[in-house]
């Protein structure tokens, strides 16, 4: 067998150069028929602007692209589409307000004399998702379907378009397990039919479960591909990060021995009726307080009562012995509170607006807009933190919304920091960007609280709650069931305190 | 019942109530007279508000067809005042020159990255001015063949006239709803008021898409231009100000998203027939002022536009919990 003939796609010497950075650089990548090859790297490694140079999204300036040993050029990702590459991405590309067949057969309907033929659509639409064991009512708007089914007609589509290589960004972002196992369960499928899939994920788990290959990308250069067998995952981590980063996170684990100094914020019996109940809070400053619970326990209301996002109806809260004023995010801004919200999309960047005006925002907004902060202290502040946090953007005035989800983090982080808070509430922080960043932001969190600032930090990553929290409270259906304290902060007891906390509960 | 058809329920139930209501008090508002008028009397609002539905459908806006309507009146009424061609030869150039404008209106909207709002906004000054520059006086259309073209209706059971202006806004309807419905042009109409950005890398050809829907928009105002010349017999160059805002609203209470991506053209002829007969109500009691069309109109587009609030929330509760 000819070693050209076995690949479905090959690229070679792909270049892609941006105003001021090169995104890639002669990055070879390949794939064969009837394998999923993981493409992983860090934020800004590459990978999306990989894929989008085989997709035709964007044109590549160099290198040489061969599918089916024939050398193709795709304009944009219609002709992508007709060359064979598909793509499926993590928010679903179909349009929520088209029936499922509409959406399945946008562009290529079938006809007769000339105009659509509505039954026949439904029919083949039913006859094409039967292979994905979909049976669901065709002519039912998309947006009445979950995500995970909208993801599968998604896949659907672009299978029967393409046909040689799909493209799987991040399908399983917004999935649970069960969805995930169902999702899996079909790429293992079109795989054995012979398709080429490249499959895009930070879930490390998910790579070993179902990948052939694996192919690393760090910024803009390839580092490896390997066999996902022959490559134990402290090696991948390794080869992602250009460094150990799990040898880091647990170092500082060590160092954290410390012992929490006296309470400086005291909450006593605060609380907001069916939002969060009353709980007691002390936090020392310098502390890292860690808050830990499922999806819907009280881990946001938690914070968003904190800030003042929601009024608190009980309770006292006092920093130094001092009543705080918590009414409002204005409120609490003044006595220099800070809250980074979870989902940094919809509740944190301006995305049309600059890194700069990004970052001084809340800093500005507690002056008061009568009192602008000149231009050059913006410069001077945004310069500054684009440099302590290490923001990669090829300049301050780039709109925010052009950066990778962990330095729009960053610079949302940086926003808060502006306004020297004493009291920071970080809601998942890692959330949606991948391991390298991971470690920066945790490594931010310990340089914070060693300069004395209390920290709140609500996150479902465990380890990672472990690594830097001196304690950790428990959450359970929006009550605080549990304190672990020093030596019981281990991931073991957290899952545990979750789990006896739901036995425990009567009926 | 799926919830994309409520609207359009909604409108058919207060048009048949409305109705119902006229007639109880006026039982002479029941005759194929009264229907063939209301067809006659709203046969150019209902041409434009088909355009208008595209338009809105996908997303966008046309705020030019009151003026685009006005100028082809004028346009008509000073070509055949001072040239012999005949009157079928200017309708093709009064619709070849609007179909144009339509489109180039299109082109600078998508190939500008520009607003509908601001584009179309220009685009009636351009062709409000363009009437003035032809005429601004109002001239009549003296010519035999809009004589006998008006003459020419269909007698309905029970002395009502079908006219042909009338039976013309029946006929662009029905192949607005084919159009609409049956063909790719029309769900990629559709695809575009579900989102461009996503439409895009569906495969939709967005450009073409939007230069033909303004087009088509263009190409309807010209032809409710012509139907409207036919109807006063003149051409007027401040005649049909702000027509394009009663074809929005026809549009909107005949159930059309004003976001786009979701509503009917059939719906769209509801709310013409909705607004008409208010404006036969008014004229049948004779002792209301025609102000009151504008009141009942203004109520029913809040009434409308909550019902579709209504229907966005209901729509992303259900996708929460599905």
């Amino acid at each position: 067998m000819q070693s050209v003939s076995s690949y479905v796609l090959s690229a070679t010497g792909i270049d892609k150069i941006f105003p001021g950075a090169r995104a890639l650089n002669g990055v070879d990548f390949s794939l064969a028929r009837g394998e999923v090859h993981a493409l992983l790297g860090e934020n800004g490694a590459g990978k999306s602007t990989l894929i989008k140079c085989l997709t035709g999204a964007y044109r590549r300036d160099g290198g040489r692209i061969l599918l089916d040993g024939t050398e193709v050029d795709p304009h944009n990702t219609l002709e992508a589409q007709k060359l064979g590459i598909g793509t499926v991405y993590q928010e679903v590309n179909l349009l929520a307000n088209l029936t499922v067949a509409e959406n399945l057969f946008l562009g290529r309907q079938p006809r007769r004399f000339g105009l659509v033929d509505a039954r026949a659509m439904n029919k083949q639409a039913r006859a094409l998702l039967s292979q994905y064991d979909l049976d669901i009512d065709v002519t039912a708007e998309l947006s009445s379907f979950s995500v995970a089914v909208q993801q599968v007609i998604a896949i659907a589509r672009a299978v029967d378009l393409s046909g040689k290589v799909l493209i799987l960004d991040e399908p399983t972002a917004s999935l649970d397990t069960h969805e995930v196992a169902m999702l899996f369960r079909i790429v293992r499928r079109l795989k054995d039919r012979g398709l080429g899939i490249i499959f895009i994920t930070h879930f490390l788990e998910q790579v070993y479960d179902i990948s052939d290959r694996i192919t690393v990308l760090r910024n803009g250069q390839l580092v490896g591909t390997r066999d996902t067998a022959a490559l134990p995952r402290r090696e991948l981590i390794a080869m992602m990060l250009g460094r150990e980063l799990v040898h880091e996170v647990s170092e500082a684990k060590q160092s954290e021995a410390k012992a929490p100094g006296a309470a400086r914020f005291r909450f006593r019996g605060f609380g907001r009726k069916g939002h969060i109940q009353p709980f007691d809070l002390d936090v020392a400053s310098g502390e890292v307080v860690g808050i830990a619970g499922l999806l819907g326990s009280g881990r946001t209301e938690t914070a968003e009562i904190l800030f003042g996002a929601e009024r608190a109806d009980s309770g006292t809260a006092e920093v130094d012995g001092r009543p705080l004023d918590l009414s409002s995010p204005r409120a609490a801004i003044r006595e220099k509170f800070g809250f980074c919200p979870e989902d940094r999309k919809v509740d944190g960047i301006v995305g049309d607006l600059s890194v700069r005006e990004n970052i001084v925002l809340a800093l500005q907004a507690r002056r008061g807009w009568a009192r602008p902060i000149s231009r050059s202290e913006q410069d001077r502040l945004a310069d500054h933190y684009i440099k302590a946090l290490d923001i990669r953007t090829s300049d301050r005035e780039k709109p925010i919304r052009l950066l990778s989800g962990g330095n729009q983090q960053k610079a949302i982080l940086a926003r808060w920091l502006a306004t020297n808070p004493e009291f920071l509430i970080l809601d998942e922080p890692t959330r949606g960007i991948d391991v390298g960043a991971h470690a920066e932001i945790i490594r931010l969190i310990e340089t914070l609280c060693e300069k004395g600032m209390s920290l709140i930090v609500i996150s479902s990553e465990l380890e990672e709650l472990v690594a830097y929290s001196s304690r950790v409270l428990v959450l359970r259906d929006r009550a605080h069931v549990a304190e672990l304290t020093g030596e019981e902060v281990t991931t073991n007891a957290i899952v545990e305190a979750i789990a006896s906390a739901h036995e425990g509960r009567p009926s | 019942m799926n919830p994309r058809y409520l609207p359009l329920t909604a409108t058919v139930a207060i048009f048949l109530i409305a109705y119902a209501v006229c007639i109880a008090q006026y039982p002479n508002m029941l005759s194929t007279r009264v229907i063939g008028n209301l067809l006659t009397d709203n046969a150019f609002l209902g041409i434009a508000a088909v355009g208008m539905t595209f338009v809105i459908l996908s997303g966008g806006i046309d705020l030019s067809i009151g003026a685009v309507i006005a100028f082809t009146g004028v346009f008509l009424a000073v070509l055949l005042q001072s040239t012999a061609i005949h009157p079928l030869a200017a309708f093709a150039l009064a619709l070849i020159i609007t179909t144009a404008f339509g489109a180039m209106m299109g082109a600078i909207i998508h190939h500008l990255e520009m607003p509908p709002f601001i584009v179309t906004l220009a685009g009636m000054f351009l062709a409000r001015g363009m009437a003035f520059v032809l005429s601004i006086d109002s001239i009549p259309i003296k010519h035999p063949f809009y004589t006998s073209l008006k003459s020419f209706y269909y007698v309905l059971p029970g002395g009502g006239r079908l006219t042909l202006i009338g039976g013309l806004m029946l006929v662009v309807f029905l192949v607005g709803i084919l159009i609409a419905h049956r063909t790719r042009f029309g769900a990629d109409v559709y695809a575009l008021g579900g989102g461009t950005a996503t439409a895009r890398l569906m495969g939709v050809p967005i450009g073409r898409t939007t230069v033909m829907i303004y087009a088509l928009s263009g190409f309807l105002a010209g032809l409710s231009g012509i139907v409207f010349s036919l109807y006063t017999s003149a051409g007027y160059s401040l005649a049909t100000v702000g027509v394009e805002l009663d074809a929005i609203a026809a549009v909107v209470i005949g159930g059309t998203l004003l976001t786009g991506g979701s509503g009917f053209v059939a719906g769209t002829l509801i709310g013409i027939l909705i607004q008409g007969l208010i404006q036969t109500y008014i004229t049948f009691d004779g002792s209301l002022s025609s102000w009151w069309t504008k009141i009942l109109i203004g109520l029913l587009l809040f009434a409308f536009i909550l019902l579709q609030k209504a229907l966005i929330l209901l729509s992303d509760r259900r996708r929460r919990h599905a």
